[in-house]
């Protein structure tokens, strides 16, 4: 009988590390979703263009390619970057572009009139956008937000590629160090859909608190 | 370190190897997540409750668990049962099941979006079932599903370096061993990236064809 509770104690130090990588990544993705979204919306063509390319080079390769080229062709060009910070900063990356288009798509979802009544009560570009239309764009985006999030949160998987000790590698480790197969593999299944479906309860409930007021209103 | 032209052709056919084995996936995988979606799809909409709230909950699980980790099961796993797959055939599995339950959405979706006056007319021709299903609604629900399962193949291609974890020699792991035997990452992991990039650049015009084609019909 092996010792189940040492390699326990193992999985769930990587399921922190899969939480951290999550969060920081998905901050990341936040931002730049909001950065390349705006971008895209943006009056000056040279940052439309430097946005869409953005967009079309992390939506057009995929995250596992991403990865790699950070952390194996980067240190060749002097920028040598830690497992984490280069899961991280992939990740966010990838996501934060396809998040663009939910911010952009959200925007432009905003009726006419909105905007025609923030020029009426002479409201300049960036005070329409911060007190009119983002409030009820965000709670546009937020649904799809959840799902980018749970794809994030399975995108973390492929950084165990590069050596990083999370919820994936660790099960290989107790494979590898027991040569059971079954537990550690339905552990870390079970443990992924748990904190999908964390993530997807949050998303819910934040939605639900910023619906709230807003009954009759065209969301 | 400098961009070697001549190491670049050296390493080609290599690739060349590595790019059939990735297409041949994505087909073979594209060809079961439709036949998986549909399975989902119809189980999902069967009157047997047992049978559609399993294959409902199943399809939830596979699509909150990251394809790796899948992969990994079916690789690791399987064997250990008995079943002993051959690497690209346990990935065209993964690849199938996963996107099956993607697949099953847009299945879902365009059988919904057909008018209930259809299924009502079709009952007053008095079609039975079988004709119903496939004069009626098939023919109307099939052209908008077009793009969206287009768009869920390509995505799939965009996750088929993942196979390289499990030891199938698609392009993602002729590039990392071209890599490892002459230590030289820029260029294999460049031209990887470059090629996911111009397959998608080009599926995205593909994409907004079927888009014209076969897109919005109306309301």
């Amino acid at each position: 009988m092996t010792q189940w509770s040492g390699y326990f104690g193992l999985i769930l130090q990587g399921a922190l590390v899969t939480i951290e990588l999550t969060l920081m990544g998905s901050v990341l993705a936040l931002i730049m979703a909001f950065l390349a979204g705006l971008g895209r919306l943006s009056r000056f063509f040279a940052i439309r263009a430097l946005a869409t390319a953005y967009i079309e080079f992390f939506r057009g390769t995929s995250i596992f390619v991403q990865l790699f080229w950070a952390y194996f062709v980067l240190p060749f060009v002097g920028i040598s970057l830690t497992p984490l910070q280069a899961g991280v900063l992939a990740l966010g990356l990838n996501v934060g572009a396809y998040g663009a288009e939910v911010v952009r798509g959200a925007i432009q979802s905003i009726g006419r009139e909105q905007y025609e009544a923030c020029t009426a009560l002479n409201l300049g570009r960036w005070q329409a956008m911060r007190h009119v239309i983002l409030p009820q764009a965000l709670l546009v985006m937020l649904p799809t937000f959840g799902n980018n999030a749970i794809e994030l949160l399975k995108a973390t998987a492929v950084v165990s590629l590069i050596s990083l000790t999370d919820l994936t590698f660790q099960a290989q480790v107790v494979r590898s160090q027991t040569g059971n197969t079954l537990v550690p593999f339905t552990t870390i299944l079970v443990i992924y859909f748990a904190l999908a479906l964390i993530i997807s309860w949050g998303v819910r409930s934040l939605e639900r608190r910023m619906a709230r007021g807003l009954d009759g209103v065209r969301v | 370190m400098e961009w070697d032209w001549n190491f670049v052709w050296e390493i080609m056919p290599t690739l060349i190897q590595g790019v059939k084995i990735t297409i041949l996936a994505t087909l073979l995988g594209s060809v079961l997540a439709a036949i998986v979606g549909l399975a989902i799809a119809l189980a999902r909409r069967s009157p047997n409750k047992a049978l559609s709230r399993t294959v409902g909950f199943l399809a939830e699980f596979i699509r909150g668990t990251p394809l790796l980790v899948q992969l990994y099961f079916i690789f690791y796993v399987l064997p250990d049962i008995g079943i002993l797959l051959p690497p690209l055939v346990a990935g065209v599995i993964g690849l199938g099941l996963h996107y099956g339950t993607y697949t099953a959405e847009v299945y879902r979706a365009g059988i919904d979006n057909v008018p209930r006056g259809q299924w009502e007319a079709a009952k007053a021709c008095n079609l039975n079932a079988r004709q119903t299903w496939t004069h009626i609604i098939i023919p109307q629900a099939i052209p908008p599903m077009i793009p969206a399962l287009a768009n869920y193949f390509i995505a799939m291609f965009k996750e088929t370096p993942l196979l390289s974890a499990i030891t199938v020699l698609e392009l993602m792991n002729q590039a990392k061993s071209v890599a490892n035997t002459y230590y030289r990452y820029v260029e294999p992991m460049t031209l990887v990236g470059a090629f996911f990039l111009v397959i998608s650049l080009f599926s995205v015009v593909l994409l907004r064809w079927l888009e014209r084609r076969y897109g919005k019909i109306e309301r």
